[in-house]
């Protein structure tokens, strides 16, 4: 009795994953559709790359609000690159490089200037909305083709290119979380950082990449979003930061820090995606779809406290 | 005739994951008298307490009071009973007023919700008055003494009609006048009636003020007395079950060469002017009341504070430390007094505690951890620490005090330093695993390692120490051999006596 209550725990994000997948194939036959599951992919692609970045923030107890701005302004610096040049190198390069940085000054006003996760990035947040709207002067940078909107758009092998770059930034972060020394710093930082200090850990070091890493996340989100509608809108990315933060924690990652996964982030990603779409399909209305989602969320939280108790 | 307690607690049970903190204790309290709980650190008072309070659920026996059997269901439920508690960390909201503090819950109200507030200013002062404590009930406690807030506290507790009061060490923080101001408050409430629980060390007090006497000793009980029937020494065989020098084996020093030198170091008014040796294979007690920069002195020398002035030597090399990687690659170690705020990550595992400090040793290619290694490690310092835990596995704050600070101990041995600072090696430790710890550090010592124990506790001080510095006030106010070292003298240095 005590295994299965144990199995169910440990296993609760995805076990409510295949709940929803079952109830909704059942209300809808269409969702099972090799299509549509592709489909969902290619959508839960953009949220699950930030929530992992999203991921490694919030195990150190911080939060990055910064996302949705640091998609939009990558987006636009790599669409005008890519017209100007026509080099794809070149724009990826730049866009990530762009994020990086924005990342690293998260990071180093965090870490050095000791100022809250939610105030930095709400302010960082804030700042590179307008920047992007002062580099496009408000109006979408639009007329994408060839290379560029290969990354949005293509399929290897019938996998649509947005689901492999998802998987390839899965697997290189969730080798550096679970098998190097920083995976381990990340989460002792997030436990207790003072201990972490004291065991002789550069704990200003790890705060600052973790806003990095969620920084060149945000910027590959925004690249793929700017390739699949093939112009590069001001606004993109708006709210994504709380979607992020609502897969990270659908996923079981305590947002005081040092406890969670990012498999578990790759779920509460997925559940998101499968509840939007299967709201779709059951033509709920978008204003309805909110509600449920919110609703999916307290939910979730609850049985969690429910169990830990 | 026998008295009637008012509450019996009877053959009380409790365990915690991989430790049995009670194992069927027995506490009596009675009407108009005062009884004390005496057992060393970990003997299962606090447990014990919480039980009563409300905070844990027992897991077996039963608790009376008047007579009639209850189950506490909580904090609140305790209080309802009659049961109060006067904590060692106070429990008052310092940004508050005093009178705001006293009804706080439980406010007084005029229509609409309005707080009344002249209604509970008058009751509190006529309160402050029954205990002849001159203040205005509009002062703000964080204005307070530690005595006044105690006061407060003691006040807080009978405005609740308690009958029943537990005092956890209340003369740690107060000055003698106010310790005596205290005594004469609970001789008061002895006359009203009230029942008290009274936990302290301090012999003199016990003997003072106390009526009967319970003793704990590993969870158990040892015994039930009146104070008038039991001498002293009677009492403290009682609780430590040994002698003294059971409890601390000392062994020799075989001295080496200087490992730690600090000279004339500062930091700003709290460390001034600190010059000192550390040989290898000794162990040097730091002795000092708290507060005298005996922490301070720790953690600069680990780098996690800066100095102002002076110059440290690691073996006989000049060292500029500035932050504790620095300190751990030349070779120091340091184990901090409070284990849980600055040595565990405690919703991690033994395993990954244990290996925190260093990773850098298991990295293979790809900065990959190499876990074979690290789970061999891990077990075997477990096995050599004798570590009870059921599995590497367990998240480190299911385990006891003591086997929590042997993973710490285990987690900088791996590093092997030569220099390792311990600040308050056993606070917290039930009185097995303490003695364990000592042998470890004989043990290291033996091994040639440099080891600087910081200690409150004197009888640890005196017992495992090879030389001893005392501390008062930032500076070092008198070093002393072994042999010449007693309770008495250091006492002196401490409080800043010197002839």
């Amino acid at each position: 009795m005590s295994n299965i209550k144990a199995f169910v725990i440990k296993f609760k994000s995805l076990i409510g994953l295949i709940a929803l997948c079952v109830i909704i194939s059942i209300i809808t036959p269409r969702f099972l559709n090799i299509n549509n599951i592709l489909n969902v992919l290619t959508q839960v692609s953009v949220n699950a790359i930030i929530a992992i970045g999203m991921s490694f923030v919030i195990l150190t107890g911080g939060i990055d609000l910064s996302v949705g701005s640091i998609l939009a302004i990558s987006g636009a610096v790599a669409a005008s690159i890519y017209i100007k040049t026509h080099s794809l190198f070149l724009a990826l390069a730049v866009s990530i490089i762009i994020g990086a940085l924005i990342g690293l000054i998260n990071g180093a006003l965090v870490s050095r200037g000791k100022i809250q996760p939610f105030i930095v990035t709400l302010a960082t947040m804030t700042i590179f909305r307008g920047v992007t709207y002062v580099y496009t002067n408000g109006t979408p940078i639009s007329g994408l083709l060839g290379k560029f909107s290969f990354i949005g758009n293509a399929k290897i092998i019938g996998i649509p290119f947005p689901v492999i770059i998802t998987a390839i930034v899965f697997v290189i972060t969730w080798y550096l979380i679970n098998e190097t020394r920083y995976g381990r710093y990340v989460y002792a930082l997030g436990g207790n950082e003072d201990s972490a200090r004291l065991s002789g850990i550069n704990t200003e070091k790890i705060k600052t990449t973790v806003y990095l890493i969620s920084g060149i996340a945000a910027a590959i989100s925004g690249i793929i979003v700017t390739s699949r509608i093939g112009s590069a809108s001001p606004n993109a990315g708006s709210g994504y930061e709380l979607d992020a933060i609502a897969a990270v924690v659908l996923g079981g990652t305590s947002l005081s820090g040092g406890e969670g996964s990012i498999t578990g982030t790759i779920i509460g990603a997925m559940i998101i995606g499968v509840l939007n779409n299967g709201l779709n399909l059951m033509n709920v209305s978008p204003f309805y779809q909110s509600i449920v989602k919110g609703l999916v969320i307290l939910l979730a939280v609850l049985l969690d406290k429910k169990n830990k108790k | 005739m026998i008295k009637q307690p008012i509450l019996e607690m009877i053959n009380i049970k409790k365990s915690f994951p991989g430790v049995k903190a009670l194992k069927g204790v027995n506490l009596r309290a009675y009407s108009g008298e005062v009884m004390a709980l005496l057992g060393e650190n970990g003997a299962g008072k606090s447990t014990l307490m919480k039980i009563l309070s409300g905070v844990y659920k027992k897991d077996e026996g039963s608790i009376k009071i008047n007579g009639k059997e209850v189950e506490i269901q909580g904090i609140k439920h305790a209080e309802e009973l009659g049961v109060s508690i006067i904590h060692q960390e106070l429990s008052l909201l310092s940004n508050l007023t005093i009178y705001e503090n006293l009804f706080l819950g439980h406010e007084i109200t005029s229509s609409m919700f309005k707080l009344n507030k002249n209604e509970m200013i008058k009751r509190t002062e006529e309160l402050l008055k029954k205990f002849d404590f001159n203040i205005s009930p509009k002062t703000l406690v964080k204005e307070l003494t530690v005595g006044e807030m105690q006061m407060i506290e003691i006040i807080k507790a009978t405005s609740k009609n308690s009958k029943i009061i537990v005092m956890d060490e209340p003369t740690t923080a107060l000055t003698d006048v106010e310790t005596k101001k205290l005594f004469e408050i609970i001789r008061q409430l002895k006359e009203q009636g009230v029942a008290i629980i009274y936990i302290s060390h301090r012999m003199e007090e016990i003997y003072e003020i106390c009526d009967r006497v319970t003793v704990l000793r590993d969870g158990e009980f040892i015994g039930e007395e009146l104070l008038s029937n039991v001498d002293k020494e009677k009492l403290i065989s009682m609780m430590v079950g040994r002698k003294l020098e059971e409890q601390f084996p000392y062994r020799k020093a075989n001295l080496g060469d200087i490992a730690l030198e600090v000279n004339n170091v500062c930091m700003g008014k709290k460390l001034k002017d600190i010059s000192f040796k550390l040989r290898k294979g000794e162990i040097l007690g730091i002795a000092g009341l708290m507060g005298s920069g005996r922490t301070e002195l720790a953690k600069l020398i680990f780098g996690e504070y800066k100095k102002t002035g002076g110059e440290i030597f690691v073996e006989g090399k000049k060292v500029e430390i500035r932050s504790p990687k620095d300190a751990i690659e030349s070779g120091i170690a340091y184990l901090s007094e409070d284990r849980k705020k600055e040595g565990l990550v405690l919703n991690l595992t033994v395993l990954h505690n244990m290996s925190l400090a260093n990773l850098k040793r298991y990295e293979g290619r790809g900065f990959r951890i190499n876990k074979e290694m690290e789970l061999r490690d891990c077990e075997e310092y477990t096995k050599k620490l004798s570590i009870k835990t059921s599995s590497p596995y367990q998240i480190i704050k299911n385990l006891s005090g003591g086997n929590q600070q042997k993973v710490i101990l285990a987690k900088w041995l791996l590093n092997s330093p030569n220099i390792l600072i311990i600040d308050e090696p056993t606070r917290g430790i039930d009185v097995g695993a303490k003695k364990e710890i000592y042998e470890l550090l004989n043990e290291l010592k033996a091994q040639g390692k440099a080891i600087m124990m910081i200690s409150s506790d004197m009888e640890e001080i005196l017992g495992i120490s090879d030389r001893i510095i005392v501390m008062h006030e930032g500076k070092i106010s008198g070093e002393l051999t072994r042999e010449e070292a007693n309770q008495e003298t250091i006492m002196k240095y401490a409080v800043g006596i010197t002839n």
